[in-house]
């Protein structure tokens, strides 16, 4: 049985007008970290909410931890911790009322599941007696991962915990939810952040309310279709420019300091680069085969899927 | 007068005995794309306000655009441009009145409103959308809209707060060809990001750590100075020095 499974999953908004999630079917695992990847509007929210059973969906069947999440929807909220995109705890409580009235109104107390928040409590502990709506932007989100564990949940749900945290807190947080993993915790997590992707055991892309594609990192990188290629130049804008409107190239985008580019021609590619080289001549220019990244893939699913 | 965008010398910003800004000093040429990164809380926020004229320093020099910062508020507001992704349009206005009420504040006329107006909407491919509401477009071109209408004064510098969070990585990439193309007409921009394959878009990167730049060159030269592969790279053996958190 998976921790979790959605059938055909659809939801709508404003009496049928906006789409917010269509048809989605993917299962996470027992004791999996997946991740749900995609940009703002994609749909993500939706699905937590209705896995989380605070939303009715239109459409489809989704359980968690084999239970129906309309009918034992009261079972379910026993068994999941959910940390939403929005922080939503009590902001003029103190961090340990909060993390008090959470172990409360599970009927269970911070001591009796203080083992498996007790690395990420430390960090907040010296501000125990500050209110939560005081906090920093990652103590917060550490305060919110506490309060969602405090009753020891079987499934954790965390909608985007690290958007507008900066790279090391971002990194942290990644740590704490691989120690969190091998307690047999089973994690669906979602973010904007391509970078992320690799960190999960599986993901499912997203995109407009469509799944484009559910593998591991690895596998959706080597089914990457194309020869992908990397080049740069003194003049990187330029040459993006010339590329892009270049009738052999296929597509061209910016990625870090090289644009990637892949060929119509696939079989052909060095031979191309050359003549590429030979006409615009570009200063500095250097190029290179490349290993695409969860982006690259990403970019190439949404242009198949959008007419 | 200086043809520098942007310069600074030990700009200081003090709240009681907290540095939030502590020293710092940087030149931006005319043109550049500038790229201010730093972890939450290193103090890039006071510094951008400090910047914007929203803000007066504790100490030090600072002038934008020529203007100082203390005594020419009112015409760094002027002549600069700001977006960020929290504070960007008004969702109940539609693209056009939203243009009108900016290029309005900015002090263009009706003629100059109605022309460049109508040429943005067109660049951006608008013109089906020119009378809906801005909150009823997707999160991707109300950022495109959103920056446009930040230059739509022809500013000579634009501030950028984080200005592609949660969009698409297609949308990201589009939005920095918005962001060349500005760069190209002269318009200097000065942009902050969490993206670091973004922080290779820039001229040159400053990062700061707990109020001061502990770091400033090409993407190419940090990389080499801290023996980095990425930038990711370079940002964190920073960024993991800092004593204070975002308290």
């Amino acid at each position: 049985m998976p921790a979790v499974s959605l059938q055909h999953i659809s939801k709508t908004y404003n009496k049928g007008t906006v789409k917010a999630v269509n048809s989605v079917s993917f299962d996470v695992n027992k004791g999996e970290l997946f991740g749900l990847i995609g940009p703002d509007g994609a749909g993500k929210t939706t699905i937590f909410r209705i896995l989380t059973t605070v939303l009715l969906p239109d459409q489809g069947e989704a359980t968690v931890e084999g239970l129906d999440v309309v009918k034992d929807f009261k079972t379910i909220r026993r068994k999941v911790g959910y940390m939403p995109g929005k922080f939503s705890l009590y902001q003029d409580l103190t961090v340990s009322e909060n993390l008090t009235f959470f172990a409360t109104i599970f009927k269970t107390s911070i001591k009796e599941n203080y083992d498996l928040i007790k690395d990420i409590y430390d960090q907040i502990k010296p501000f125990s007696d500050r209110p939560a709506g005081k906090l920093s932007g990652g103590m917060k989100q550490k305060l919110a991962l506490c309060c969602a564990l405090i009753h020891k949940p079987d499934v954790l749900f965390l909608d985007e915990p690290t958007t507008g945290v900066d790279a090391v807190s971002r990194k942290e947080f990644w740590e704490m939810l691989q120690r969190l993993k091998q307690q047999g915790i089973s994690i669906l997590v979602s973010t904007p952040y391509m970078d992320e992707a690799s960190l999960c055991d599986r993901i499912a892309l997203i995109q407009n309310g469509n799944i484009l594609s559910v593998d591991t990192p690895q596998n959706i990188i080597s089914n990457f279709p194309a020869p992908l290629y990397a080049a740069k130049a003194k003049n990187f804008y330029q040459l993006l420019k010339d590329f892009r409107s270049d009738p052999a190239v296929e597509s061209c985008y910016a990625f870090g300091e090289y644009l990637h580019l892949t060929f119509k021609d696939a079989g052909n590619c060095d031979q191309l680069m050359q003549q590429l080289r030979d006409k615009y001549q570009p200063a500095e220019f250097e190029y290179k085969k490349t290993v695409p990244t969860i982006e690259d893939s990403f970019i190439r699913l949404m242009q198949q899927t959008i007419p | 007068m200086s043809n520098k965008a942007i310069i600074c010398q030990d700009l200081t910003k003090q709240f009681g005995a907290f540095k939030a800004v502590d020293h710092i000093s940087f030149e931006v040429e005319q043109g550049e794309i500038f790229g201010f990164l730093g972890a939450n809380g290193a103090g890039k926020t006071t510094a951008m306000r400090m910047l914007c004229g929203l803000s007066f320093p504790t100490s030090g020099k600072a002038t934008v655009a020529g203007f100082d910062v203390y005594h020419q508020q009112e015409k760094i507001k002027a002549n600069i441009g700001y977006m960020s992704q929290k504070f960007s349009l008004y969702e109940n206005l539609t693209v056009t009145e939203n243009i009108e009420f900016y290029g309005g504040v900015y002090g263009l006329s009706r003629t100059e409103i109605k022309k460049r107006g109508g040429d943005m909407i067109d660049m951006l491919g608008l013109s089906q959308s020119a009378k809906k509401l801005v909150g009823e477009l997707p999160l991707g071109w109300k950022q495109k809209l959103s920056f446009s209408v930040a230059i739509f004064h022809r500013p000579k510098i634009v501030f950028l707060d984080e200005p592609t969070g949660g969009v698409d990585p297609l949308t990201r990439r589009q939005f920095w060809d918005l962001i060349y193309s500005a760069a190209a007409d002269g318009i200097t921009v000065f942009v902050t990001t969490h993206y670091m394959d973004e922080a290779e878009y820039c001229n040159r990167i400053s990062i700061m750590v707990d109020g001061r730049v502990e770091a400033l060159d090409t993407p190419t030269q940090l990389k080499h100075s801290f023996q980095a592969q990425t930038m990711d790279e370079v940002f964190y053996q920073l960024a993991r020095r800092a004593q204070r958190t975002a308290d």
